[in-house]
């Protein structure tokens, strides 16, 4: 359990050589674009980033919320995913604003506008900074991952609903839509390529990021049980200590030692 | 259920009647909330008249917060939770209890709170059923998706500050749905106001489902 699995090994390998072809691609062999120049690039990170928030990420965390509120498939496996997916989900979301903020400001000449999608986009970040604040109250894991996977399908629920009413907001407000205008609608040979394979380098990234981040939740779940036994043994280390100074016999320090009148309680309780 | 939902609804709507909290420090909020509102935007009628709608529901969606509040903490008492799961109510019924205590009570605040913008923005509604329909949509979607994350947040000690965050991102979309049906029921077309219906429609739906399901899990949780 300690050692990263090796399927985790490759596919971050994978994932570091693919995404080094991208930016290769990208920056190096694809030709610069007629109407936007070398602005075009961005194409190659934008679409690909977008896509693991969305739909990646946050997908995987409503079906593992789901898997662990069903009774059969409940296990804080489940849980684990849903935190680690909506986790990398986060920061991708935060990364797609970002880098449609650097992309919309000199070709639409401001950082953001009330744009369905962008709205949309950003609703979804909040929405979902909420679930990790809810995962960051301290809890019983059990209890924590029952609230943690019925806010995330709350939170799902909302996805489809707000895409419409913002998409019909803007619709009713303004004429047509600014984006996709500036895209050329036919794509080159070689630049559809590079795309492809962003895409390919993102899902990959984020595969690998969860299962990193599915480890780092076992290990600090478990460094959470262990601290706890670590505390309580020395708390009764003091007590044979203090108590048995006046017979001489100090050195108590281990569980096993003779001083140890009372029965320790299960050590879960305290959590 | 709807029984046990009666009960509940009963007990949380008298207890509101004798502590008199939503009349004395709600309703107050959200009236000032539209006084504050207008010190933002300036004394010209126009921009107020036009900012109306939104301005009703933006107090309704922070008065929908405190009201939830409220509704938790009613079950916040030592114990209380515990008898409330021991009493063998359906945790569907107690849902659809609590929720429909806190839509009463929000129905009744957008009553006097429309008073206020009237008298204050000068605004009035042309076809009032669609004001109507609009507000009792949003309204359940609103009461549903608050009882669901006051559950969620029941018992939690960050309550107060964690609420807000989880339950105004999902509810936005009634703030903008019901904004325009109003403003639609105002003066713009009624068939455009119709057409934002079947955003509040599903909204309410579907929270009122999943609240119906998710309550009991959540209940055990907490």
């Amino acid at each position: 359990m300690t050692a990263q699995p090796r399927w985790v090994r490759i596919v971050g390998a994978l994932a570091v050589v693919s995404s080094a072809a991208t930016v290769w691609l990208a920056l190096w062999v694809t030709p610069p674009d007629k109407v936007q120049g070398n602005l075009v690039r961005l194409v190659y990170l934008h679409p690909p980033i977008a896509w693991v928030a969305i739909y990646l990420a946050f997908g995987l965390a409503a079906l593992s919320s789901l898997l662990y509120l069903w009774r059969r498939t409940r296990s804080l496996f489940w849980d684990r995913v849903a935190a680690a997916a909506v986790e990398v989900g986060v920061v991708f979301n935060a990364l797609t604003l970002v880098t449609g903020s650097i992309w919309g400001r000199p070709s639409w000449g401001v950082w953001w506008t009330w744009d369905a999608r962008l709205t949309s986009t950003a609703l979804l970040l909040i929405l979902f900074l909420g679930y990790m604040a809810l995962r960051r109250v301290p809890a019983d894991p059990e209890i924590r991952a029952r609230r943690c996977a019925v806010a995330a399908l709350v939170a799902f629920v909302d996805v489809p609903i707000v895409h419409f009413s913002v998409v019909w907001w803007q619709t009713l407000h303004q004429g047509a839509t600014v984006l996709n205008a500036n895209l050329s609608p036919t794509i080159h040979g070689s630049m559809a390529w590079t795309l492809l394979l962003g895409f390919i380098a993102f899902t990959l990234m984020f595969v690998w990021m969860v299962a990193v981040r599915y480890r780092v939740e076992v290990l600090s779940d478990r460094i959470g049980d262990e601290e706890l036994e670590v505390s309580l043994a020395e708390r009764w280390a003091e007590g044979d200590q203090a108590e048995p100074v006046a017979a001489g016999t100090g050195n108590g320090n281990g569980t096993s030692g003779p001083g140890q009148p009372f029965v320790a309680e299960p050590s879960g309780s305290g959590r | 259920m709807l029984r046990d939902a009666l009960l509940v609804a009963g007990k949380d709507l008298r207890i509101e009647a004798r502590s008199r909290v939503a009349l004395w420090q709600v309703l107050p909020f959200a009236m000032l909330s539209l006084v504050l509102f207008a010190f933002a935007l300036g004394p010209g009628q126009l921009a107020l008249r036009q900012a109306a709608p939104g301005l009703f529901w933006l107090a309704v969606l922070f008065s929908t917060v405190l009201a939830v509040q409220r509704s938790v903490a009613i079950e916040s008492g030592e114990g209380t939770r515990d008898g409330l799961r021991l009493s063998g109510i359906d945790p569907a019924g107690i849902f659809l209890g609590k929720a429909s205590a806190v839509f009463l009570e929000l129905l009744v605040l957008q009553a006097v709170l429309w008073a206020g913008v009237t008298v204050l923005f000068g605004v009035h509604l042309r076809t009032p059923w669609l004001a109507l329909v609009a507000s009792v949509l949003a309204t359940i979607g609103l009461a549903s998706a608050g009882v669901i994350y006051g559950a969620l947040s029941a018992g939690l000690r960050v309550r107060e500050t964690l609420l807000p965050l989880l339950v105004l991102p999902v509810v936005a979309p009634v703030l903008l749905a019901g904004s325009r049906a109003w403003a639609a029921a105002i003066g713009g077309s009624v068939a455009s106001g119709v057409s934002w219906l079947r955003i509040l429609g599903p909204f309410a739906v579907a929270y009122l489902v999943l609240g119906l399901v998710l309550y009991g899990p959540l209940q055990e949780a907490s």
